[in-house]
C-alpha cells in the first residue's frame, strides 16, 4: 500500500478515515467545504505561475514549488487541524529529500487567517518521525476498520453519515 | 437542493449551454413553449411520455450525473439511463461479490431484508389496528410466518416466505382501503386500481433505490435476495425490500383514504387497469413529498428526509459487506 500526503494527514485525525480512505471508500466531492477548499487553491494566487512550478511526485502532486529555493507552498483554509497539515508537509519534505533535493522547505498559508507557517526539514530527527508515520499507518490499513471518534469530534468529517448511519 | 423532474408530454430534450431544454410536441407535431432547467437542479428525470435526444444531451446528463428512467405507454418501468459509475471502489466491489457468491454471507444479507421488510408491513398493519381496523388475523399470521426467515437457508424458499407474507399482508389491504376492491397481486397487467397504484409505486421506489446507489460505490448489479439478473440493477430491488411498505403502501393509503387518487383517475384498458396522466401527476406529487420529508434520525442526531434514509441504508450496506457493521436494516419506529 503506498502511502500517501493524504494518509500520513489522516493519520493525525481519525485513523478510522485513513482506513476507510485506504480503501477506497471514498464520499461524494459536492460537500461544500471540499468545494470551498478547491477554490481557494485555484483563485487564490493566480499570477504565481512565474516563480512556482508543479511537481508531481507520483503518489502525490505539489502545486506551488520553487526549484530556486526549494520551497513548497501548501495553502489551507483554516488552521484547526494545522498538526494534520504540518504532517502532511513534512511528508512531502520527506519525499522530497528522497528524491534528492538539499534542504525542502514549506511553508503554509492560511489566507482566510493570513497566516503563514514556515516548516523546515530535519534530517535526521524529521526522518525517523516520518518513517514512523508510514509504519502505523501501514499497520492501520492492514488491520480491521479502527473505531469511529467521539461523535463530537466528527460533525465536519465527509464520512459523518457513513460512520454514525446505524440501524 | 437537486429535485427530480417528471416528464409527462412527449417532446424534445437538448442541452442549451448549462441547462436543460425541453420542447413539447403535440399529436400534429406543433412545437409548444420551450421550457429551462438549470443543471444544477436536477437530480434525475423520469421520462413517461415520447422523448427526442440526441447523445450529446447524454453526455451533457452523464457527466452531471444524472439518471434518466423510463416509462412506456403501459406505465411498465422499461430502463433506465443510468450515469458511468464515479466513485470507484474497488475492494468495495470485490467484497460486493463475495458476499454474493457465498451462500452463507448470501442467505444472512437476504434475511435482513425480508425480515426488515416484514417488520416495516407488520408497523403499517398494527397502525392500522390501532385505528379501528381489523388486522389482528393478517399480523397473527405474518408474525407466525416471519419465525420462519431465520431458519431459511436457501434464498428461493426464503422468497416462499416472503411470497406467503405478502399476500398476507395484500388481503387485509381492502379493510384499510376499502374503497376500492382488491382482490390480491396482480402484476402483469394490472386490472384494478389498487393493482395499478402498487405497480406504478413499486417502481418508482426501485428507480429512487437505485438513484440512491448510484452516489455511494455499490455496485447496483449484484443483489442478495433478488437473483443478480431479474432486473439489470437489482440490488435497488433488494433495498427497495426495506423501503416499499414505509414509502409505496403508506403513500397509497393516504391517497385512497383521503380520496385524493379516485375512480376517475384510472383508465380500463383492455386487460388493464392503469393511471390517467392525471392520477400519476397526484401520485408522483405525492411521492416527491414523501421523499423530502423528513424524520429526527436517532443515531445522527438531525433531521434526513427519506431519500437520504435510502442512501443511508447503502451506506450501512457498504459497512456490512467491507466487515466494519454488521448490517441492520432500517425499521419504522412510528
Ligand atoms: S466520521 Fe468520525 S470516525 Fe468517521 S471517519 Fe470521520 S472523524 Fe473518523
Amino acid at each position: 500500500m503506498t502511502i500517501t500526503p493524504t494518509i500520513v494527514s489522516y493519520l493525525h485525525l481519525c485513523h478510522r478515515k485513513l482506513w476507510l480512505h485506504a480503501h477506497h471508500l471514498r464520499m461524494e466531492s459536492t460537500s461544500e467545504l471540499v468545494a470551498e477548499g478547491k477554490l481557494i487553491g485555484e483563485t487564490t494566487y493566480p499570477q504565481r505561475a512565474l516563480k512556482w512550478q508543479e511537481l508531481d511526485l507520483g503518489i502525490a502532486k505539489i502545486d506551488f514549488f520553487d526549484p530556486k529555493s526549494n520551497t513548497i507552498h501548501e495553502i489551507k483554509k483554516s488552521n484547526k487541524k494545522s498538526f494534520a497539515h504540518n504532517a502532511q508537509v513534512k511528508y512531502y519534505l520527506y519525499l522530497l529529500h528522497k528524491i534528492g533535493i538539499a534542504e525542502p522547505t514549506a511553508i503554509i498559508e492560511y489566507p482566510k487567517l493570513r497566516i503563514t507557517k514556515t516548516v523546515d526539514w530535519d534530517t535526521e530527527e524529521d526522518q525517523d518521525l516520518v518513517e514512523s508515520w508510514i509504519n502505523q499507518a501501514d499497520t492501520i490499513i492492514k488491520g480491521t476498520c479502527p473505531d469511529r471518534l467521539q461523535i463530537s469530534k466528527c460533525k465536519k468529517c465527509s464520512y459523518f453519515d457513513f460512520c454514525w448511519s446505524g440501524e | 437542493m437537486k429535485k427530480s423532474f417528471y416528464l409527462f408530454n412527449p417532446g424534445r430534450l437538448s442541452r442549451k449551454d448549462n441547462t436543460l431544454k425541453f420542447v413539447p410536441v403535440d399529436e400534429n407535431v406543433n412545437e409548444g413553449q420551450a421550457r429551462y432547467l438549470p443543471i444544477e437542479q436536477v437530480a434525475n428525470l423520469y421520462v413517461f411520455g415520447s422523448l427526442d435526444a440526441n447523445s450529446a444531451l447524454y453526455n451533457f446528463l452523464g457527466k452531471n450525473g444524472i439518471g434518466v428512467h423510463f416509462f412506456d405507454y403501459y406505465e411498465h418501468y422499461t430502463g433506465s439511463f443510468y450515469p458511468k459509475e464515479y466513485l470507484q471502489a474497488g475492494q468495495l466491489h470485490v467484497q460486493q461479490s463475495l458476499h454474493y457468491s457465498d451462500p452463507m454471507k448470501r442467505i444472512t444479507l437476504a434475511q435482513e431484508f425480508i425480515n426488515v421488510g416484514a417488520f416495516n408491513m407488520l408497523k403499517n398493519l398494527k397502525y392500522y389496528q390501532n385505528r379501528n381496523k381489523n388486522t389482528a388475523e393478517e399480523i397473527l399470521i405474518i408474525e407466525e410466518l416471519i419465525k420462519q426467515i431465520n431458519h431459511t437457508t436457501k434464498v428461493d424458499e426464503l422468497m416462499g416466505i416472503e411470497g406467503n407474507i405478502r399476500q398476507v399482508y395484500y388481503s387485509a389491504f381492502n379493510k384499510i382501503i376499502p374503497t376500492f376492491p382488491f382482490n390480491g397481486r396482480e402484476r402483469q397487467p394490472p386490472t384494478d386500481p389498487i393493482n395499478a397504484l402498487i405497480s406504478f409505486c413499486n417502481m418508482i421506489c426501485y428507480t429512487a433505490c437505485l438513484d440512491m446507489l448510484y452516489h455511494t460505490q455499490l455496485d447496483p448489479t449484484i443483489s442478495f435476495l433478488h437473483e443478480p439478473g431479474v432486473r439489470r440493477y437489482s440490488l435497488a430491488l433488494d433495498v427497495a425490500e426495506i423501503f416499499k411498505p414505509i414509502l409505496v403502501d403508506r403513500l397509497i393509503f393516504s391517497l385512497v383514504n383521503k380520496k385524493h387518487i379516485q375512480v376517475k383517475h384510472f383508465r380500463n384498458e383492455v386487460n388493464a387497469c392503469l393511471l390517467k396522466e392525471s392520477g400519476r401527476k397526484i401520485v408522483m406529487k405525492a411521492w416527491d413529498d414523501k421523499l423530502t420529508d423528513t424524520i429526527k434520525h436517532r443515531k445522527l442526531g438531525r433531521h434526513v428526509s427519506y431519500k437520504h434514509l435510502i442512501k443511508l441504508e447503502c451506506y450501512k450496506l457498504s459497512k456490512h459487506l467491507m466487515s466494519i457493521e454488521q448490517y441492520q436494516g432500517f425499521k419504522t419506529w412510528w
